[in-house]
């Protein structure tokens, strides 16, 4: 579906666009929830970082396909880093999301420990990364 | 925190392997008094099998040269404990308990993975009684006792009053001998703690003057993951005082104790006990100990004595220090859910004294352990000797047909029961060479 845009042009569609803000605000939750939790050994922080990573991937799958698929079929109006640097950065994200997801699911203080945290980290840095690119406009195509 | 960073990437690696080991090349023992307690082995994924169930078509399990198992009864709703009245007739605990909520995406996906391997049929929540007077191994007579509780499960008679751990509350009915059906509610004895429920069955036994109860409470949790404020009065043993209801907790650390009993030769409180899962294939091993007044069995932050748990924080060092190992290992991952100890010499020859020990099996192993019915063979009131199988079969071409709970032995007819709780049935193991009742009854020696 392609939608024309006045001033600048939108790299991605909206529900895209959507789709793509759950991974970039619930990596972030969860990387503040493992803090949390490894400050006061709070159980349910831990409970709440397991669910925003969770989240993260149900969103972030979706959102992963898209944005392979328009670096397949409409990436001829991106070059270079531009085409698959959006595509790249949320599959980092998602594949340390998924594994990390592992992490989160062992019991009490293994839960979590320095290999969550780091992981929680990178999944938030890629999310942040792939939101920069997919979210700044460019001057002129189509929005897929 | 910082001791920890070595992990990061050696998790990422074990991520892609996921759980490929289960099973080790050359096997440890890990049953008896000095089990091999291996490293632990925290994988991202645990190490999981799950036997899907079958039916039995007409099978049995598979007992020794020497004996015979039958089916006794069928079409249970979840039988679980069962109780022998003096007068011969039986009585089977039918429930399934629990309310733990889902806190976390695993809890409901490990909900998931375990329910294929139990049955789909609901919890009766009520005790069936058997009657066989003639002892031919099929009950004449079938009666629902007690009806509408709220997951039955242990069991226990002292003169005229019958008691019933409810998953949340220790109930007394009137007993009296010969009775098929009591519709008088129940007087509660005390309550027992059930919030959460996450280990839900509550496990009875009286004291060997009938003065005191036994009750085992599981924990609330794998090792501590909802939470410490959960589990107060949680993976202990309380000893109930009868008349007054007044309670005492005896021992404490204790995760589950799934079943409690009354060693006949000492009269000491023992009882089988359900280890922690996630440390790798091979640990912990479960247990049969006996329950000593003021132990503290370590969990969760040790298990096996003093071998500490790194998952639980703030880890406590004063309560390791504390911890006393058990008496004796059942193996690792076997669940055992049935304590029962031959009375009268039991079965004779090599199970003349020791335990019935049910075991339900595993799930966080790849290869299958437990689902079978051992005997740990004691002497002078303590275990002596490396156990062996009495009932197997539960488990063909890696489905299971069946799974063991409790296990009750009729000295004076010298048979054993084993609940089912997967295809529902109690069986009955006899001696072969059992003569039949007459001659039972005029004194003739089994087998």
């Amino acid at each position: 579906m392609a939608v024309t845009h006045p001033a600048g042009f939108a790299r991605i569609h909206p529900l895209h666009a959507l789709l793509l803000a759950f991974p970039i605000a619930l990596f972030a939750v969860a990387l503040l929830a493992d803090i949390t939790y490894l400050n006061t050994a709070e159980m349910q922080w831990s409970n709440f970082a397991s669910w925003g990573i969770t989240g993260a991937l149900v969103f972030g799958g979706p959102a992963l396909a898209w944005a392979v698929i328009n670096a397949v079929v409409t990436g001829r109006h991106d070059r270079g880093f531009a085409r698959w640097g959006y595509p790249l950065m949320l599959a980092l994200a998602w594949a340390v999301g998924l594994v990390n997801a592992f992490q989160h699911s062992r019991d009490a203080w293994a839960s979590v420990g320095a290999a969550g945290l780091i992981m929680s980290l990178m999944s938030t840095v890629f999310a942040l990364a792939a939101g920069w690119i997919a979210y700044s406009p460019r001057r002129s195509g189509v929005v897929a | 925190m910082t001791r920890k960073f070595t992990l990061p990437l050696a998790s990422l690696g074990l991520a892609m392997a996921l759980s490929a080991c289960g099973s080790g090349a050359a096997d440890v023992r890990q049953t008896g008094p000095n089990p091999v307690l291996p490293d632990q082995q925290r994988t991202l994924i645990p190490p999981m099998k799950i036997a899907r169930p079958t039916g039995w078509n007409g099978q049995t399990p598979t007992v020794p040269a020497g004996f015979t198992i039958t089916p006794f009864a069928t079409d249970f709703k979840v039988p679980r404990q069962m109780l022998l009245l003096p007068n011969g007739d039986l009585l089977v605990a039918e429930g399934k308990g629990g309310h733990a909520p889902k806190l976390r995406p695993k809890d409901v996906i490990a909900g998931y993975i375990k329910s294929i391997g139990t049955t789909s049929v609901k919890g009766g929540n009520r005790i069936t009684l058997l009657r066989d007077a003639d002892g031919d191994g099929r009950p004449e007579l079938r009666s629902v006792l007690i009806d509408g509780l709220d997951a039955p499960y242990g069991l226990a008679l002292v003169g005229g009053d019958l008691y019933v751990a409810e998953q949340g509350s220790l109930k007394r009915f009137p007993y009296q001998p010969g009775v098929t059906r009591i519709t008088v509610p129940g007087q509660e004895l005390t309550k027992l703690p059930s919030r959460i429920n996450h280990h839900w069955t509550k496990s009875l036994t009286a004291s060997a003057d009938g003065s005191k109860l036994y009750v085992g409470i599981g924990s609330n949790s794998n090792v501590g993951e909802r939470g410490m404020e959960v589990e107060e009065d949680r993976a202990v043993v309380w000893e109930i005082d009868r008349a007054t209801g007044a309670r005492r907790t005896i021992a404490t650390g204790i995760r589950n104790p799934t079943a409690l009993a009354v060693e006949p030769r000492t009269g000491q409180l023992w009882s089988v006990v359900n280890e922690r899962d996630e440390l790798g294939a091979r640990l912990v091993p479960d247990y049969l100990t006996q329950v000593r007044d003021g132990a503290f069995y370590g969990w969760p932050y040790s298990y096996y004595g003093r071998n500490t748990d790194p998952r639980v924080h703030p880890q406590r060092p004063d309560m390791v220090a504390r911890a006393v190992a058990p008496d004796y290992a059942l193996g690792s991952h076997v669940a055992a859910l049935g304590l029962s100890f031959a009375t009268n010499g039991g079965f004779g020859g090599p199970f003349s004294e020791g335990a019935f020990i049910g075991e339900h099996g595993s799930w966080n192993r790849q290869d299958l352990a437990g689902y079978k019915v051992r005997w740990v063979p004691f002497a002078n009131g303590r275990p002596a000797g490396q156990p062996r199988d009495l009932v197997t079969g539960f488990i063909a071409d890696g489905k299971a047909r069946g799974r063991p709970v409790g296990v009750t032995f009729d000295a004076p007819r010298r048979a054993l029961f084993v609940a089912d709780d997967l295809s529902n049935t109690v069986w009955r193991v006899t001696p072969r060479a059992q003569p039949r009742v007459a001659a039972a009854r005029a004194g003739t020696p089994a087998g």
